[in-house]
């Protein structure tokens, strides 16, 4: 089991491999679909200006993101009349559906890693292995065992993205884990497909 | 008829925090296949204590708490329209609540009801007058990282060399658990129909999980498919959230329908582990829970 503290150096990153279970603690950000879109188009791309507090929350972010990591996640919160944040169920949701996005992100605000179920694809694997980043894989549906983790709810930005899109700044304490793409180009998700496709095969060869 | 709105929000409590004990059951059996400080291990582990303390705390076990499908069995003279009011009440009260996560969402516009009432398919309620004198519910939480993992083939299908028969049925089945991988939240269990039309076969599909995990099908054939089917998915390594180990799936249920003789489809509803269905049964004015 490795133990890892946010932010988290390139050498513990590149010292993670394909099947380390890991416990991460520190200060982490949710982040999924509307996050990853206004991060590229607004700072990265620059398609579009600036609007509103955004300036402010970049900086903000920033030095959250540098060696930091960003959890894809769409949670369950308490206190939303009266600002006193509690998670209540709060599982990963499905990554790739920022794999437009992720490698442009890792790079640009030097991320260290990614939270989420599923896996992703070549060019966040690409860029995992240039920056010295890694995929985590939480565990899917285990809601409530993850929600715990948080101990706390530091801030958020952007709510009117909704409770589920919102930026969520979360102290978090031994979140479990399992590093499934690593910085070395390694993938569990790719392994496990191509071993299920030659067993498939075999299978089917058989009446 | 008496309002039993308060018995419909229990049935709904039950079933999105307490996992029902013949899954736990065999979530605790998968466990002990997986090779020891293996991660698909770990993730069943994590996975059964999670299942503990949602039940001990009333939270959601997992934060998708899906589409909510009732069943409802009624005695004759009950009014359908009543009942449909009654759950529909209950659904909203329970969102409240925190037992559910507001899901339906209006398609064109992508607005949130924020209450879980949509059109008349949402929540799903399908009745059935039965002989009975009690009032059987039965309600499923089917949640959307699994369902977008499920499947319809149309037999024959040349690149699976399927044919019309139980064998054409086994390759379907193997395919579409390999193209699920870990996605649909594995280990999964196989609700699969066979026959219908698109529309009839898939919900025939999810019919066939409201069977108990480990009952035997009554149909010695389909028996022994569901059997074969669950042993070589099972083969495919896979494993518990797509980490590579021995569990899979947990289970696969088939079941038979007339068909016109121009189709064979092949429905597959894809369950993750998060199998959450229960049973509330109204008898003399009482409600009871499985
Ligand atoms: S597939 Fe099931 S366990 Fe996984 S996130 Fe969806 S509802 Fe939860």
């Amino acid at each position: 089991m490795k133990n890892l503290t946010l932010p988290i150096s390139e050498e513990d990153i590149r010292g993670l491999k394909v099947g380390d279970p890991a416990l991460l603690s520190g200060v982490m950000l949710t982040g999924r679909d509307a996050v990853h879109k206004w991060l590229v188009d607004t700072f990265i791309e620059q398609k579009r200006t600036p609007q509103g507090d955004d300036l402010e929350v970049i900086e903000t972010l920033k030095p959250l993101m540098a060696g930091g990591v960003i959890y894809h996640c769409g949670p369950v919160v308490s206190g939303l009349d009266t600002g006193d944040y509690s998670f209540v169920a709060a599982g990963p949701t499905t990554s790739i559906r920022e794999e437009p996005y992720q490698a442009q992100v890792i790079k640009a605000f030097g991320l260290r890693g990614v939270i989420g179920k599923g896996g992703m694809g070549p060019a966040t694997l690409a860029a995992c292995q240039e920056q010295g980043a890694v995929y985590f894989h939480a565990i899917g549906g285990a809601a409530t065992l993850i929600a715990k983790t948080v101990k706390k709810v530091l801030g958020v930005y952007k709510l009117d993205f909704g409770v589920p899109e919102a930026i969520w700044v979360l102290e978090v304490v031994d979140f479990p884990a399992v590093v499934t793409m690593d910085s070395h180009g390694g993938s569990l998700h790719d392994e496990v497909e191509r071993r299920s496709e030659t067993a498939l095969a075999a299978l089917l060869l058989k009446m | 008829m008496k309002d039993h709105t308060p018995d419909f929000l229990e049935l709904i409590r039950l079933a999105a925090t307490s996992l029902p004990p013949d899954v736990e059951r065999a979530l605790r059996a998968a466990v002990e296949r997986e090779e020891p400080g293996s991660s698909g291990r770990a993730a069943l582990e994590a996975i059964l204590q999670n299942v503990e303390m949602a039940r001990a705390g009333s939270t959601p076990i997992c934060q998708d708490t899906g589409t909510p499908i009732f069943t409802v069995h009624h005695p004759a003279g009950w009014s359908t329209r009543a009942l449909r009011e009654q759950i529909r009440r209950a659904v909203a009260e329970a969102t409240h609540r925190s037992y559910l996560r507001p899901n339906a969402v209006d398609s064109l516009s992508g607005r949130n009801t924020g209450d879980n009432l949509g059109d008349e398919h949402y929540p799903t309620i399908h009745f059935e007058e039965s002989e009975d004198d009690a009032l059987v519910v039965d309600l499923m939480l089917k949640g959307g990282g699994c369902e977008n993992v499920g499947a319809q083939y149309r037999l024959p299908d040349s690149r699976l060399k399927a044919g019309r028969d139980l064998e054409g049925v086994r390759r379907a089945a193997l395919d579409a658990v390999h193209q699920a991988q870990g996605k649909g939240c594995a280990p999964g269990i196989l609700g699969i129909a066979i026959g219908g039309d698109r529309g009839t076969s898939y919900i025939a599909s999810k019919e066939t999980l409201l069977r108990q995990l480990d009952d035997e099908n009554p149909d010695p054939a389909l028996a022994e498919l569901e059997d074969r089917i669950t042993e070589q998915a099972n083969m495919l390594g896979v494993g518990p959230m797509g980490f590579g180990g021995a569990t899979t799936v947990l289970g696969a249920k088939v079941k038979a329908t007339h068909r016109l003789p121009a189709s064979y489809f092949v429905s597959i509803s894809y369950m993750c582990w998060a199998y959450r269905r229960r049973q509330m049964t109204i008898q003399a004015g009482e409600a009871a829970y499985s």
